[in-house]
């Protein structure tokens, strides 16, 4: 059995004073892909942000454990080098700045070494081709102008370089049509090693079906309400989260 | 570990103090006597004189200026006019004193001279120390000389050009105080079609504490004649004021073009409050770049009078306001003529509670019939405490014109901070990214040594300071 990758022990967090997680539980075995699925509200958003270390939401209470370490007081970008990685619903933009000159100072600052140019742009055009994406991608600033689709792949092709152990994608399903979800969602597939874990937030089934979970966890009112395997997406389709949410309340 | 900081700038570069040696200098603040001083020292003719005297007369008759910066700080009863190093004019650097001669080097500008200037001139507080120019340009009539020499072996010229029909002292109160104790400074005249491909540059270097600078460039690109000509301004910081009040007459004639560079990095004790105006004839072009990264105060506003058919201006400029800095800078594009053309990108960055303001003037004067104009202004502010604004002033007398306009001021968000960090970017680092591509539309507009100095100035301001 691998061992576990992330922990979240009894995490409350605030925003603007109010408190959106209440005591959430989680853990996330290393190569694992976790999902997570919730009526709108339930905090899914703000879970990630919390893992990542968003300053706009205070963690109150409880440890998030990667790898073992305490990382609730480690700034963003140290939770970066460690591995871990947001992918975001609708990323900043970023003008000035080309997503090739963007990628390649985000990969130097994670690994802290500079990669030569030539593999560099090897490695670029490797993934784009994977995600389809067309070469002059890389002059354009970064996500100025880029449809949804574009910003996701975009985000995905962050990822695909940066190699990170803990994957968040974060509603990456939202604005994408179905050859571009099928297309993101196979070369998430396609680059996740044994050791890399995924956490899956989403509304929707479809995305499961490409990248079928190992767990798939509801949250509801700021708490991890229910588990199960990737069966529990079906039946959350048919009877909708208030039945479940109404077994667990009463 | 900060990795993308450059290693290889050393800012204190800019801070080099040297020990204030001087052959003279003139008594604290301004009077009917520092002015006869300086010019009697100079050994001037008498129109210059009398120049400089009605100059002082309008100086006192005008008022501070109540708009722009704040100048209220400002005593001019403080500040040392006139200050000769101790160092005559020299062409071979070998022969400039040596403490003067490793400041100039600590900023590269020998090097520079090597590599990728035609001309140099080095100004030390008032005086010029070197001044220097390549034989093969010589051979083709240009003129670039120090403007007290220019005085001496042009008077003529001189006396036609100066202060007469681009700046006079009547312009404003900073104009007359100029007129009246101006040094030093460039003269530069490219003859008729001869395209000088190598840039100029002069470079000006204040030394001594409280002290003022107030050179004069003159420069006249006659008919179809092409020059680029680099302006280097610095000074170690001090704890009192210092002032520089400097002048630029640019004379492009008919189908000349000038290119006029400028990276003004004084240290933040200084007042600048410079005066630059082209005046441009037909299909004559004139292109400023501007970098204002340094002074306490800045006032300027490079202006072009398209007063030719078919002239054209680029003004390309970058601000950079830090603590304690409020930088008031814009473009004043006067059209006077048919079918001119004027094109302004200001960028301007403020951080730490600096001050940054785009005040510029588009002029569209009723005989520009077809004129074409843009202006582009924009601010960033890094931080919550910092301010910037933008006052673009647009005058159109004439109906059958072209003009884009866009104004906007923004903040570094915190979500572009997150999103950035979550790529492994330090905040400092994030920052720092966030303005490069802000000012990148000019980077990528500017000569490639000047757009690397640029980039290194923003790390140094961003990376260098801030945590």
């Amino acid at each position: 059995m691998k061992d576990n990758l992330l922990e979240i022990k009894n995490v409350k967090a605030d925003v603007d004073g109010k408190e959106i997680l209440k005591g959430l539980n989680l853990t996330i075995k290393r190569g694992e892909i976790h999902a997570i699925m919730g009526p709108n509200g339930s905090g899914k958003s703000t879970l990630c942000n919390v893992i990542m270390g968003n300053p706009h939401y205070t963690v109150t209470d409880g440890e998030i454990l990667f790898e073992g370490e305490n990382i609730v007081n480690l700034k963003v970008n140290e939770r970066a080098k460690k591995g871990i990685f947001l992918s975001f619903q609708s990323p900043e933009e970023i003008p000035g700045i080309t997503v090739d000159n963007f990628i390649r100072t985000s990969l130097n600052a994670v690994t802290n070494k500079n990669m030569p140019m030539l593999q560099f742009a090897k490695s670029m055009k490797e993934k784009m081709d994977m995600l389809d994406m067309k070469p002059e991608y890389r002059t354009r600033y970064l996500n100025v102008g880029f449809s949804g689709g574009e910003k996701k792949k975009s985000e995905i092709l962050q990822m695909a370089m940066l190699n990170p152990k803990l994957v968040m994608l974060d509603e990456i399903d939202s604005g994408l049509d179905i050859d571009a979800l099928r297309v993101v969602a196979e070369t998430v597939r396609k680059l996740k090693t044994e050791d890399m874990s995924i956490l899956i937030i989403t509304h929707y089934n479809r995305i499961l079906d490409y990248l079928e979970p190992d767990v798939i966890s509801v949250l509801a009112h700021g708490r991890i309400v229910k588990e199960g395997d990737k069966n529990l997406a079906k039946e959350l389709e048919k009877t909708g989260y208030e039945s479940i949410l109404d077994e667990v309340l009463s | 570990m900060k990795k993308t900081i450059v290693n290889d700038i050393d800012f204190s570069r800019y801070n080099i103090k040297n020990e204030v040696r001087y052959s003279y200098k003139t008594e604290k603040g301004l009077s009917k006597k520092i002015v006869e001083e300086i010019s009697e020292r100079k050994n001037e003719p008498k129109w210059m004189r009398d120049f400089r005297l009605k100059s002082l007369e309008i100086y006192e008759s005008k008022p501070m200026p109540t708009w722009g910066v704040d100048l209220s700080q400002l005593d001019i009863n403080s500040i040392v006019a006139y200050l000769s190093p101790d160092a005559k004019l020299k062409n071979s650097w070998d022969e400039v004193p040596e403490d003067i001669r490793s400041t100039f080097e600590r900023l590269g500008i020998p090097e520079a001279e090597k590599k990728a200037l035609a001309g140099v001139g080095a100004q030390y507080d008032s005086e010029v120390v070197y001044h220097s120019i390549k034989d093969n340009l010589a051979k083709q009539g240009v003129i670039f000389e120090d403007m007290d020499t220019a005085l001496k072996k042009y008077p003529d010229v001189i006396k036609e050009y100066f202060m007469t029909k681009n700046v006079t002292p009547n312009d404003h109160k900073f104009a007359a105080l100029h007129g009246a104790i101006w040094s030093g400074g460039t003269f530069v005249y490219v003859p008729e079609n001869v395209k000088v491909e190598v840039p100029l540059q002069a470079y000006f270097r204040m030394n001594a504490p409280g002290t003022g600078q107030f050179e004069h460039t003159l420069i006249i690109a006659d008919r179809g004649s092409e020059v680029r000509f680099i302006e280097g301004c610095s000074a170690p910081q001090y704890a009192v004021s210092n002032l520089h009040a400097g002048c630029v007459e640019l004379f492009v004639k008919e189908g000349a073009r000038l290119i006029y560079s400028t990276i003004e990095n004084w240290s933040k004790n200084t007042y600048n409050l410079n005066t630059k105006r082209a005046l441009v004839d037909k299909d004559g072009v004139i292109e400023w770049i501007s970098g204002s990264f340094g002074s306490h105060k800045t006032m300027l506003y490079p202006a072009s009078v398209l007063r030719g058919k078919g002239a054209k201006s680029e003004y390309t400029g970058v601000t950079f306001a830090a603590k304690g800095q409020h930088l008031d800078t814009g473009s004043k594009m006067i059209h006077l003529a048919p079918y001119t053309s004027s094109k302004v990108l200001a960028k301007s960055i403020s951080k730490d509670g600096g001050i940054t303001n785009y005040r510029g003037l588009l002029r569209i004067g009723p005989n520009a019939e077809g004129a074409k104009a843009s202006v582009q202004c924009e601010g960033l502010m890094i931080d919550e405490i910092s301010r910037s604004d933008t006052m673009p002033i647009i005058e159109v007398s004439n109906d059958n014109v072209d003009i884009g306009h866009e104004a906007k001021v923004g903040r570094i968000s915190d979500e572009q901070i997150f999103y950035l960090m979550t790529r492994g970017l330090s905040e400092d680092e994030a920052r720092s990214m966030i303005v490069r591509g802000f000012v990148e539309p000019v980077a990528k507009s500017l000569p490639l040594e000047y757009a690397v100095e640029l980039n290194r100035l923003i790390k140094l301001e961003l990376e260098g300071t801030i945590g």
